[in-house]
């Protein structure tokens, strides 16, 4: 895996990256490389550290030590806003919308289309109607009215339109935290199908999940994470489904745990003829 | 993998194409194959979800109320319709500025105390330090630039509630106020202040009025009552209804048209998400506490022109005459929502309570109480209509 061999850098790669709290470690000498057209799954049991590093891939939080490169090129974000200025572009798991506000407002917050650069100009709101709404078509999804408020909408809409507007907005990276977990199935078919075009059209795509019926079918590559330090990072071809499953859903933990319930299910089976008694 | 490539979007979603010609997606014959779970919404609909429409209503009832009580024709004539409406203004410029910073989730208590030592600057600059009057007006718009920087300042860094924040700075520049003014004058009130300095341009653009020529011409017909003198009784439309008009339609147009507007709602909507995306939460937050302040400087202003003087009692509880109002006018409290025309409403109802009592005759006792009810009725309206805004409750 040396730099050289690749004919291409990584969209973003994070080398040595810790994060401290205090005295709490949250990760600790982390590198993840994610490659244009890619999806890149993280996978963790809850305390792992997935949430602390969207925040760093996201700009939220700033890494202890270590360091971010985006396109092979080391960069430090100071706020979410730098991040999404170089193409990283984060759904998080609350989705960052303002239910009060339109679907409209909401995809362009922050990046208002005026028509004038002049301080009160007016925004081109026809514009940015239309925008919106052919951004959800391009992804599926039928907007009735992009008046609407967001909190009018269902939970696979308003996922749709994180995604469409993280989308939109040129992103190179694009992270997805748990963003089929709320859905019907339907809808979070429509998100993996989204992220497998998202791949097509080379983006890199960093998808955390717990769901392995989704996570396993669009991953390309699996990362591990484990109280705070990456486990391993494996190929598709590397790993079936199931060595998935066990690591996603605890590996030898669980397997300790299995043991202790047929210990418990032991005693209450030698017990049972008493109560019946 | 084939089970996620499945054609995974439901049959009845129409090709993009098709919702073209449909623009806000509220007309009533929808496409065939559209959502058939989505009730077409009436236009009457539509309207009530307007965040000023419960202002409207009010108003409206207001009116009608005040119409059929005895004293009608002396408050719906011209100069009662001047005296409530000049209220209405004063209260409605800083009932503006106080709205749009509860939009962006955010109370300023320290309005009615700046009142006052605005007041208190414009009077010690102009008759103590011998400064032209627009220089004192001057002054008094610096201190309250600065005022409200550091009230936003202290609510950014620390993130105190400004609930708490800007009730020190209500007593802090309240008691600057009056203890300034007594170590320099001796007094608590500033009086004569326009004597020394003949201004007549500044003094018009805040106490002046607008159609006086038109109003003079009325009188002259005898359309309008005049004075022995033939001068009409209203000789015009006082400046702080335009100034009040003005700034309505300029915080109007920028919360609602421009960039910093969207900022604004998003602030107080979500201010993690917010800032999340890129929005400068704390320049917002900043930018409007000196814009409450300013507009509390305005107030003061008009003030000491009206009267030539200075009173450090000034805008004594307009803090809470200015929430009230922007309540009133659908602006909701906890921040995210409303509008500046239905703060409007809001102080216009406010000034047509306060004069319309005065001309029925009740005794004004009775006017808090009708005002402590009008809060209360135009909480419940907000809660039900933002309700209704995000498609919840009250059902069809």
């Amino acid at each position: 895996m040396s730099q050289s061999a690749q004919t291409i850098h990584p969209a973003m790669e994070l080398r040595g990256v810790s994060v401290s709290f205090g005295s709490v470690r949250a990760l600790q000498d982390i590198d993840i490389k994610v490659y244009p057209g890619e999806v890149h799954c993280l996978l963790g049991d809850n305390g792992a550290g997935k949430s602390t590093l969207i925040k760093v891939l996201s700009g939220v939080h700033r890494p202890t030590k270590g360091e971010i490169l985006v396109d092979g090129k080391p960069v430090v974000f100071r706020s979410p806003r730098d991040a999404q200025d170089l193409g990283v572009a984060t759904v998080f798991q609350d989705l960052g919308m303002i239910s009060l506000m339109s679907i409209t407002r909401n995809f362009f917050l922050g990046r208002e289309p005026t028509r004038s650069s002049l301080p009160f100009s007016r925004i081109d709101k026809e514009g940015a109607n239309n925008i919106a709404r052919q951004a959800m078509a391009d992804i599926g999804i039928d907007v009735r009215d992009p008046t609407q408020a967001v909190g009018t909408l269902s939970g696979g809409e308003r996922q749709s339109v994180a995604i469409a507007r993280a989308v939109h907005f040129g992103a190179r990276v694009l992270i997805l935290d748990e963003p089929t977990s709320a859905l019907g199935v339907h809808q979070a078919a429509m998100v993996l199908k989204f992220i497998i075009e998202a791949r097509m059209r080379g983006l890199a795509v960093i998808f955390i999940s717990h769901n392995i019926h989704h996570a396993y079918p669009v991953g390309d590559t699996f990362t591990l994470l484990n109280r705070g330090r990456n486990r391993g990072t494996y190929a598709k071809s590397d790993i079936s489904r199931d060595e998935v499953i066990s690591i996603m859903s605890g590996g030898e933990d669980l397997k300790a745990v299995e043991a202790e319930i047929a210990g418990l299910l032991a005693q209450i089976g030698n017990r049972s003829p008493a109560i019946a008694s | 993998m084939a089970a996620v490539e499945d054609k995974a979007i439901p049959s009845d979603i129409p090709a993009p194409g098709s919702l073209a010609s449909d623009r806000f997606g509220m007309t009533s014959k929808r496409a065939a194959g559209a959502d058939e779970r989505l009730a077409s919404t009436g236009r009457l609909t539509q309207w009530l979800r307007r965040p000023e429409a419960g202002a409207a209503g009010g108003l409206l009832a207001t009116i009608i109320i005040f119409a059929l009580l005895p004293g009608a024709a002396n408050l719906y004539s011209l100069q009662g319709s001047m005296t409530f409406l000049t209220l209405s203004a004063e209260l409605g410029i800083i009932a503006t500025a106080a709205a749009l910073l509860i939009i962006a989730g955010e109370f300023d208590l320290s309005v009615g105390s700046m009142v006052g030592f605005a007041g208190v600057v414009i009077g010690l600059t102009v008759k103590y330090w011998g400064l032209p009057l627009w220089g004192g007006i001057a002054c008094a718009f610096a201190v309250a630039i600065l005022t409200g920087y550091v009230n936003g300042l202290i609510v950014v860094k620390t993130r105190l509630p400004s609930f708490i924040v800007t009730l020190a700075s209500l007593y802090i520049l309240r008691g600057l106020s009056i203890g300034i003014t007594r170590a320099v004058t001796g007094r608590t009130q500033i009086p004569y202040i326009l004597d020394g300095a003949p201004d007549p341009g500044t003094s018009a653009l805040f106490n002046g009025h607008i159609f006086a020529g038109l109003f003079h011409w009325m009188g002259s017909q005898g359309w309008i009552a005049t004075r022995s003198d033939g001068i009409p009784f209203v000789a015009g439309i006082p400046m702080s209804i335009v100034w009040w008009l003005g700034l309505t339609a300029l915080a109007g147009y920028v919360l609602t048209q421009t960039k910093y507007g969207n900022w604004i709602f998003a602030t107080g909507g979500d201010l993690n998400a917010a800032r999340n995306v890129g929005v400068p939460v704390d320049r917002v937050k900043i930018s409007l506490f000196i814009y409450t302040a300013c507009a509390a400087t305005l107030l003061a202003t008009i003030q000491v022109m009206e009267a030539g003087s200075a009173d450090t009692t000034r805008g004594l509880l307009k803090e809470f005459e200015a929430i009230i109002a922007a309540v009133i006018g659908g602006v909701l409290l906890t921040g995210g929502y409303g509008t500046v025309y239905g703060v409007l409403f809001g102080a216009l109802i406010f000034g047509l309570v306060q004069m319309g009592i005065f001309y029925t005759g009740i005794d004004t006792d009775w006017f808090k109480v009708f005002l402590g009810i009008v809060i209360l009725m135009a909480v419940l309206v907000n809660n039900y209509i933002r309700l209704k805004a995000l498609g919840r409750g009250g059902g069809k």
